[in-house]
């Protein structure tokens, strides 16, 4: 069986390889970051456009008060599950494959929610009474509706981006002092403020370790009620489509899943930009992709779920919806977003195809397109054919609102750029501790000879546990 | 008598051990395995096998900053609801309990966050000036052990650190 990763590599050569990726990245990585600032010229132009103009150039009126950036909301914050929660849960299992990728997975969390929280902004219109949804004290003693979805999205979000972005700086801290100790001018002293005084002593060791897992262990039920919460927004309602109870697990796995998928786009990106071959191994990707199937399946059941109860419930006006989504205007949309999230991921359940790269990249690219449709699918066939015929209207979204879905992935992928080219997107220090493991895996259990050599004086050195590269 | 510190870089971690293990079975009397302190550029959980277990008090800060998300965040919607009774109801209770526990777990977690992370900072002594021994082969691939001990310690330590292959010994006076 292949192997997640060489066991050979020096520590240096780790240090050294990922150091050189912040310096020196492939010319793909400057044409990607041209291609987001284009992409978020567009978006620029076109929200400027509607805060002159009104929402009227946007499409968005009744009954359509939601529509793509809704729809694209919910994307951004499913896309953000998969990075810390699959972080925090494959170190809580102890899968130490995650530690060579977990790093720019938990930063996409961190830029997906800042992406994520532009939308209900942008959709509100009155951008500048944003502020409304966070409690403060006002002089009229005015709070917001505690009782409403639409608030408990507020506050789930902002947790979950806080922790998120704790957790991420968190693991970093060792590898900033590593960038600290090697960095000269403006990065030295950026390190240096980051790193917060890290020596790698056994106290910090210590208590990294036991903060590090309690802050998993937090971030995995935030992760799931964050997509539960936000699927409330829905759930709670009482439109047809959307009263669903299996609602708040199936946005937690679709989220899972466009996550996964996106995180097996960054892993090609990045692989390539930073020539990072040696550390986001075919082994790694294959795991990922396995996962994602596996999540895939669970997406694809839920939908089934999902359709057999309304199909079997008693209330007519969700059933026609149903119908419609099948046969009616936006059913060529319903029917992509089945092919792309159901029927294209069984490419990932082929080794072969698993394992070639540029085949992985356009099936992820498309398992996310399709995980976008399902958003839509959601929010907009609902509000097109709700329960009074009056307000029966099928609308198509504008290019003011195109053109902001698009620049929102200039912004998400600008700061991810940016990111990774100023802190290490491979963790250095778990790549070394998932060598120094695994090259001790097949060999006696390094505590029990320790244990044995603390007690034990006559225990030969032959039996010593061999830390080569320590 | 002028207190010492010492830093000695190996190249493994298993002569480090071998090291330290000497140390705690008194091979320089009156030097005892708490005056040890192990620098390494990875975390090496086994090595409590021989410094002993340490206290980490993180999760006491993680306790408090449940308790106090869960304590604040409650109080803090019921006041604002018991203040604000002008909102239109709908029928239900002024202070609703299912939809504040929502947002009461949510800052739960919040404040675990927070203070756990505050916990590891104190603990761990983060934000502090480095000492002058520090050496940056240990966030590279070098093991240090560093010890503070009377003066008079210091030339049995180097000697000792000298057999397990120390690949460089640094010292300093401090006071």
């Amino acid at each position: 069986m292949t192997k997640d990763i060489n066991e050979d590599i020096k520590w240096a050569k780790i240090n050294e390889d990922v150091l050189r990726s912040m310096e020196n990245p492939r010319k793909g990585y400057w044409m990607a970051i041209a291609g987001c600032l284009l992409l978020l010229s567009f978006a620029i132009g076109a929200e400027i456009y509607q805060y002159n103009v009104g929402m009227g150039p946007s499409n968005l009126n009744w009954p359509h008060m939601w529509d793509l950036y809704i729809a694209t909301f919910i994307f951004w914050i499913g896309m953000s599950h998969s990075g810390t929660l699959l972080s925090a849960i494959l170190h809580i299992i102890h899968a130490d494959w995650r530690k060579p990728i977990y790093r720019f997975a938990e930063a996409m969390t961190t830029f997906t929610l800042m992406t994520a929280g532009l939308f209900p902004i942008i959709h509100i219109g009155r951008l500048w009474n944003m502020y409304w949804v966070l409690p403060y004290f006002s002089d009229r003693g005015i709070w917001p509706n505690f009782r409403s979805p639409l608030v408990w999205d507020a506050f789930a979000i902002a947790t979950y981006l806080t922790s998120s972005a704790l957790f991420l700086f968190m693991g970093s801290i060792p590898d900033l002092a590593i960038c600290r100790d090697t960095a000269t001018g403006w990065r030295k002293k950026l390190y240096t403020v980051l790193s917060l005084g890290w020596r790698g002593d056994d106290r910090q060791w210590r208590h990294f370790r036991k903060a590090y897992l309690i802050m998993a262990c937090f971030l995995i039920p935030l992760a799931v009620s964050v997509h539960s919460i936000v699927s409330s927004d829905f759930a709670v309602s009482i439109m047809p489509g959307w009263h669903v109870t299996t609602f708040p697990p199936y946005f937690v796995a679709g989220a899972l899943y466009s996550g996964c998928a996106a995180i097996i786009t960054l892993f090609i990106m990045l692989r390539y930009f930073f020539r990072f071959e040696d550390y986001m191994t075919i082994p790694i990707l294959e795991k990922t992709a396995k996962l994602t199937f596996a999540i895939a399946m669970v997406w694809t059941y839920l939908n089934i779920i999902e359709f057999s109860s309304i199909w079997y419930g008693h209330d007519p006006i969700s059933k026609e919806l149903l119908l419609a989504k099948f046969y009616g205007p936006y059913a060529p949309y319903f029917w992509a977003m089945i092919f792309l999230g159901s029927v294209l991921p069984f490419t990932l359940a082929v080794e072969k195809l698993r394992r070639n790269i540029p085949v992985m990249m356009v099936v992820s690219l498309f398992l996310n397109l399709g995980m976008w449709l399902e958003r839509w699918m959601i929010v907009t066939p609902t509000l097109s054919m709700a329960y009074s015929p009056a307000a029966h209207d099928v609308m198509w979204p504008s290019w003011v609102q195109w053109f902001i879905v698009f620049g929102s992935f200039g912004w998400f992928g600008l700061l991810f750029l940016i990111f990774v080219k100023i802190i290490p997107s491979v963790s250095m220090y778990e790549v070394k501790e998932m060598i120094f493991h695994r090259r001790h895996m097949a060999k006696k259990d390094i505590a029990e000879v320790m244990h044995r050599r603390t007690t034990d004086k006559k225990t030969p050195a032959t039996e010593s546990p061999g830390l080569e590269g320590a | 008598m002028q207190k010492a510190r010492i830093l000695a870089l190996f190249s493994n971690f298993d002569e480090a051990f071998a090291a330290i293990s000497d140390i705690r079975h008194y091979k320089v009397p009156g030097v005892s395995v708490d005056d040890v302190t192990v620098i390494s550029p990875i975390e090496h959980p086994e090595i409590e096998e021989i410094l002993g277990e340490r206290p980490a008090h993180v999760p006491k800060f993680t306790l408090a900053g449940g308790i106090f998300g869960i304590t604040f965040g409650f109080l803090f919607l019921a006041s604002a609801q018991a203040n604000f009774t002008v909102q239109p109801q709908g029928g239900k209770a002024v202070i609703p309990i299912p939809s504040n526990i929502v947002l009461t777990y949510e800052m739960m977690i919040l404040f675990s966050v927070l203070f756990t992370l505050t916990g590891m900072m104190l603990g761990a002594r983060l934000l502090r000036k480095r000492k002058s021994l520090y050496s940056e082969k240990v966030t590279l691939d070098q093991v240090g052990i560093e010890l503070e001990v009377d003066e008079k310690f210091l030339e049995p330590l180097m000697s000792l650190f000298n057999e397990h292959e120390a690949l460089e010994i640094r010292h300093e006076v401090v006071r």
